[in-house]
This record gives C-alpha cells, structure tokens and sequence, in this order.
C-alpha cells in the first residue's frame, strides 16, 4: 500500500470515528459492520470484472443465493415437512435434472431433426417435473403454513438458537450455493458478448429472486424467515449476566448500551477476520502466475488464446470463484440482519450500488475495493440521515403547510439515488481508474 | 368442444393484452437498438428514461385536468405527450453533452459508456422518485373500453366476454402511426439515411461529410419521443411506478437483442415474440383448453406454465435459447 491508499483509508476511518462521536457508536458500528459485507461484496465483483473484465450485473442474485444458503444450513430442520413431500420435491428435482440432460443428449445425437426431439423432450419433461413436483410442494406447504411451510433447514440442536456456531458452517455453505449457481449460469451464458452476458445477468438475478419469492417451501417465500441462530450472544442475554453488567458498570457504561455494542463488536470481529483472510487470498492470487494470466487475457483475448491459454474456462473459473465470494458476503448479512426477507432485494441496492463501490474504489485492485465498500455504503446510510436534515434547513424559509415544503421534505430521502449517480459518474469521468488505480 | 368460445377467450386474455404489451415493448426496445446501432452501446438508463418521459407526461397531464383541458373519451395524456417528449429531450440531450460526449471524443471503449449509463439510470431514478414519489400513479381518464364484456356477450350471444380497452386500441394504433413516421424517416430523408450510414460504417459516412454530431442529436431527440411514448402507453394500460419501469429494462432489451440489436424492424419483432411469450406462458390457459378440447380430454389443473412472477424466466429463457443458436438475433443484428 502507498501513502494514498493510506491517507484515504485514514479519512473513511475518520468518518466512523466522526459518526460514532457526533451521532452514536451504535449506528457506526452498525454501518461499519455492513460496510464490511460490502468490502467483501465490491471484493467479489472486483475479481470478476477487475481481474477478468466480466460484466455480471446479477450481483442481487448471488447475494440472495448466499442468504438461501445460510437459511437452508442454520435454521433447523421442519421434520414433518420433510416427510410430508420432501421425498418427492428431491425426486421432482433430479427429473427436471434428468430432463436437461436428456434434452443436451438429444440436441448432440438427436441426428436430423434433433431441434424438434429436443423440444419434445423439453416440453413433455417440463409436465413430468411438474406432475413430481408439484404435489410435494403442495403437502410441504400445507404443514403449519402460519409458522413454518417450508423444509427448514440442518440444525439438529434441541434449541436451535443454542447452536449459533452453525451459521459459521452456513457462510460457506451460501457461498457454495451461489458458486453452483454461477457455474450452471457460466456454462450456459459465458461464451456470450460483454453486454449480452450483462443482460443475461440481470434476468438471471431477477429469476432467482422471483424463486425465492415464490418457492415457499424452501425458506417461505415473502412470509420471510426471522430469527436466525447467530454466532454471538444475545443481547439480552449478557444484560442478565452479572459479569456483563459489573464489568460495564465499572467501566462507566450503561448495561443496555454496552451490551448492544459489544455484539455489534463480536460480528465486527468475525467479518473482519474473513475480510482479511479474503484480502490475502485474492492479493496472492493476483500476484500468481494465475492472476497475471488472467489480467492477460482481460487485457487481450486474442493474444492470450494464442498463447494456448483456454480463456473460457478461465472465464468461467473466475465467474464461480466471484460469485462464492458474493455468495458468502449474502450469508454473512443474513446472519447479521437475523432474517431473510426475499422482498428486501433491490437491484439497485444490491448489484448497482455493488458496482459504484467498485468503480469507485478502482476496478482491478483489491484494496481499492475495499475503500469503495466502506465509504460508499457510509455515504448510502448517511445521506438517508442528512438527505432530510439538510432539505429541513433548506425549506426553513417557506411557511408551514406550504406544498413545496412537504413534498421537498418528503422526497428528501431519494436524494441519495441520484447522489450515487453523480458520484460514480465523477469518479469515471476525472479518475476513472478509481480511487485507488490498479497498479 | 367449441370452437367459437374458445378462440374469444383466448383473444380476450392473450391476444388481445399480449399485442398492447407487445407494441409497448417494441417502442421501448426500438429505443434501445438505436441507441446501439448510432452510439454502440447498451444503454442501462433506458428503462428510467421512459420512466422520466412517463412523469412529465403525467405532470402536464394534471396541468391539463386542473385546466379543464380534456379529449372526451380519448385519455388526456395524449394531449400531454408532446409535452413529455420535450421535457425527455432536453434531459437527454444535456446528459449526453454532460456525460456521453466526452467519452465519444475520447473515442472509449463500449463498456465505459455502459458503466456512464449506469451512473445515468441512478440519476434519473432519483430524479423520478424525488419528482412523483415511488408509488403507483394512474392517470388513464376518458372512456375505459371500446367494448366491454358484457356487451359483448349481448351482441354475439356466446358464452366468453371479449373486453377491449380503449388505452390497448390507443397503444396499437399509436405503435403503427410511430413506426411508420420512424421507418419513414430513416429510409426517405436525408437525415435518416445519414443516420443509416453512420450506423453502418461510421468512418466511411464520417469521410462523406456527415456531421457525427448531428446524428448523435438526431437519435436522441428519437429516443425521447420513442422512450415517452412507450412509457406512456405502458402507464396508460397497466399504472405508472418508477421500479416497474426499471424492471421493464429486462423483457426490452430481450426483445431487441432477440430481433437484433441495431435493427428496427428486428427489435419490432422481438418485442412481439417476448410479450407473446410472456403472456401465454404465465396465463392460466384452463378456459381457452376446456372449450377448444374434446370433454374427455378437458384438463383438471389451471395450465399456468408458469407463475405470473416467473415472467422475467420467459423473456430471459428466450433471449438465451437465440443467442446460443443464432448470436446475431432474428434479423442479423450487429455484434460489437
């Protein structure tokens, strides 16, 4: 790192420390706890793009995939589901497996009229996979519908929320999910042009989210789960500890504050840990021979195929190892938040917001990332507090009751949208290499 | 078994609404490809650009009303329209002197001015929420349907209603009217034919002495008109909300990369075969099956496909299943 990376890390650290001192160190550890998640977020993207220069603007739906796999691993598990219609959902799934495969085999030996095999087999088998399917997922949802209606998920403790080391497994599990996702998205859209692969990727971000939304018995859909284990105490619990309260007492802390900020902390500790962890590995891998095949075929495709490096499989190498990464960063913020809520992802939040981060930053370097994820995901959560504070001292002059100053006032909090525009619109246009350029 | 019944209620729940769908997406993707066949690039603001034209549309509509300004039973918004398509133009044509122009002398590469389109898309987003606000807006006045249901059934005597509202005549009749005025333009005068032959070989059309600035100016001022028009006839038939537009960027830029991108008569096309798509397969086909099929052979479930929510799947399953066997889309678009 140079003295710029450090100067600039040095002034968003400040911010924090400014916003703990003059709001609340609860809010700013509450936003330098998701700004941890976007750091690793913007680390994602920027292997993909940075290193590789895909454009996957599907960032929600690896996110989201992550935060279904956290769900499936550390929410326990609804054994009369299970037995109501599990049986036939796994069935239905591998038949509309078994469907796929049937419909490549025929596309490649189907001889003269394999288009129309193909079709027949895809139209027959799509009614097959729902006949198998359907009836499963009817009895699954059907079990206490109010509460649960869904399969839950692998914990097996007596109280689930007494095994909240679980949701640890649970990160990599997300990030697995969402890596087998992109390796089936990659080899089916990966052979395709930089803005059809960007168009390709956001219709695929919608349809997981629309699955989520709408396949209720694998995590309830819209009706949400909440209450996920999590891997440091409760709240309430430590309040009810003597130690806790004496240790804070002594201190000079208020019991109740104190205990919020030291959960906050112990998440702070976990995400930092695999942040840095995550940090050392892509910086090795980018100063490897791989990373410099990799910027080589970024750099030029052409050359580096005829150099006898096989670009698509490097392509699709980088697409599944960038979208684990996002995987893991939806888990981990699942656990952070306590529930899945289906509805909550946004594309703009999650994939656009994701890329200025990036841009921002400066695409192609690790630690440029980084920065991006922290001061942009400051400047999302702090416009949102000063977007109104500022309109009230702007509309101060009108009267009360006056349109114009209720609208304004009203219409404060989407000021931020445009403020992202303007930002990364500024950063490309005077530094486009980023803040911090890739050396 | 009846035929008759069969063929209205099929025209009444997928014809019908899938050929009003099917012109807004047309309109909306022949902005798209234009943008790529004359700037080169796929413009991500698009879907907020129509959400833009739509709002002014919408504010000049309520200037109107409050005025006492109205067309009888044609919606006031198309008294409004050019209002819209005005305001969209300037906007337009101040962000590309604001953001584009500078990456187009810089001669950058493709991708940097879809990564501007995205700061672009923010922007506008912003602006619209801050402007109408996130929510729902209807603004469709005057008469509702050209036929009802009900009177249907009166006139012909069948069993199945055939509704047609008077914003999907609208949509229809004002698609054709914009396409022919577009394709008109760009085959007849000289204009058009300059912008023709920037898109097809931009030094070559630069050496004859067409001014590339000027058919920059060209598209865009098309754009707004197109970009307006289509948000408003999509507002006028379903409702306006700044997110749903956002959301329309998918099925748009499938129907223009299914035609072609860069041709208009491809991105027509596509826009038809996505919504045609879209609303047969995610409509439950139960009533149209049950009187076009024998008794015997009747079905028990709904026959939805689909769930209405997977309708992003449809657009997306189709624009892959055309770029992995024909890359260049139905009518031999450009490949960058």
């Amino acid at each position: 790192m140079n003295t710029r990376a450090v100067l600039l890390f040095a002034l968003v650290a400040l911010l924090f420390v400014a916003t703990g001192v003059f709001q609340s160190w609860n809010l700013a550890l509450t936003i330098f706890n998701m700004g941890l998640i976007s750091a690793i977020m913007a680390l994602g993207v920027n292997i993909q793009w940075g290193y590789a220069g895909l454009f996957n603007v599907g960032v929600m739906g690896f996110v989201a995939l992550g935060g279904l796999g956290a769900v499936l691993v550390s929410m326990p598990p609804n054994f009369e589901a299970v037995s109501a219609g599990g049986g036939r959902i796994v069935l239905g799934l591998l038949a509309g497996v078994a469907v796929v495969a049937a419909a490549i085999y025929a596309w490649r030996r189907g001889g003269r009229y394999h288009g129309w095999i193909t079709a027949a087999v895809l139209l027959v088998g799509f009614f097959v996979f729902r006949a198998i399917l359907d009836p499963g997922v009817i009895a699954v949802e059907a079990v206490n519908p109010a509460s649960a209606g869904n399969i839950g998920g692998l914990n097996f403790c007596a109280d689930y929320r007494d095994c909240g080391w679980i949701t640890l497994l649970s990160w990599p599990a997300g990030a697995v999910l969402a890596a087998g996702a992109a390796w089936i998205i990659g080899k089916t859209a990966l052979g395709l042009r930089s803005d059809y692969l960007a168009i390709a990727t956001l219709g695929i971000a919608e349809i997981i989210i629309a699955v989520m939304k709408n396949e209720d018995w694998l995590a309830r859909g819209v009706k949400n789960v909440i209450g996920l284990p999590r891997p440091v105490p409760y709240e309430i619990d430590l309040q009810n500890s003597e130690v806790f309260t004496e240790a804070a007492t002594e201190f000079g802390f208020d019991p109740v504050t104190a205990s919020t900020i030291a959960v906050k902390l112990a998440y702070a500790g976990f995400f930092a840990l695999v942040l840095l962890l995550l940090i050392w590995l892509t910086q090795a891998a980018l100063t490897s021979p791989w990373g410099r095949m990799m910027r080589a075929i970024r750099d030029n495709e052409v050359a580096a195929e005829a150099m006898g490096k096989d670009v698509t499989a490097r392509h699709l190498q980088i697409f599944v190892l960038g979208s684990a990464v996002l995987g893991l960063a939806g888990a981990m913020m699942i656990t952070f938040d306590g529930q899945l809520t289906p509805t909550s992802y946004q594309p703009l939040r999650y994939t656009f917001l994701i890329w200025v981060m990036v841009i921002v930053g400066g695409s192609g370097n690790n630690w440029g990332s980084v920065l991006g994820g922290f001061l942009i995901w400051w400047l999302w959560v702090q416009v949102e507090y000063f977007g109104p504070l500022g309109m009230t001292y702007l509309t101060a002059g009108m009267p009360d009751g006056f349109w114009l100053k209720d609208h304004l006032q009203e219409a404060a909090q989407h000021t931020r949208l445009a403020l992202m525009g303007v930002v990364l619109l500024l950063v490309l246009r005077f530094s486009p290499k980023g803040l911090l350029p890739e050396r | 078994m009846e035929p008759l019944n069969a063929l209205v209620a099929f025209a009444n729940f997928v014809l019908v609404p899938a050929t009003a769908y099917g012109s807004q997406l047309a309109l909306g993707a022949l902005g798209v490809t234009l943008i790529y066949g004359i700037l080169r690039f796929s413009n991500f603001a698009h879907g907020d650009t129509m959400a833009f034209g739509t709002m002014s549309v919408i504010l000049a509509t309520w200037g109107l009303q409050a005025a006492g300004i109205g067309l009888g039973p044609l919606p006031t918004a198309l008294l409004a329209l050019p209002v819209g398509i005005a305001v969209t133009a300037l906007l337009l044509l101040g962000t590309d002197r604001l953001v584009y122009r500078f990456y187009r002398a810089k001669k950058a590469v493709p991708v940097t001015f879809v990564i501007a389109s995205l700061g672009v898309m923010f922007i506008y987003n912003g602006v619209v929420r801050f402007i109408i606000g996130p929510d729902d807006q209807r603004f469709a006045d005057g008469e509702r349907f050209v036929i009802s249901a009900r009177d249907f059934k009166t006139m012909t005597g069948l069993d199945e209603g055939l509704a047609i509202k008077t914003t999907q005549v609208i949509t229809v009749v004002v698609a054709v009217v914009v396409v022919a005025i577009l394709f008109w333009f760009l085959n007849r005068t000289r204009t058009g034919k300059s912008m023709r032959a920037y898109s097809d070989n931009e030094d070559l059309a630069l050496l004859s002495g067409i001014n590339p600035e000027r058919v920059v100016m060209y598209t865009w001022l098309m754009v707004a008109a197109l970009a307006t028009i289509a948000g408003t006839l999509y507002g006028l038939d379903k409702s306006f909300k700044p997110f749903t537009y956002f959301q329309l960027l998918l099925p748009i830029f499938a129907a223009a990369i299914v035609g072609g991108l860069g041709s208009p008569l491809g991105a027509i096309a596509g826009g038809f075969v996505i919504a045609f798509a879209e609303v047969t397969i995610t409509y439950p086909l139960k009533k149209v099956l049950g009187y076009a099929l024998p008794e015997a052979l009747e079905p028990d479930g709904l026959v939805q496909l689909l769930s209405t929510d997977y309708k992003f799947a449809v657009s997306f399953v189709i624009l892959i299943i055309v770029l992995l066997f024909r890359p260049t889309g139905l009518f031999a678009g450009k490949s960058v």
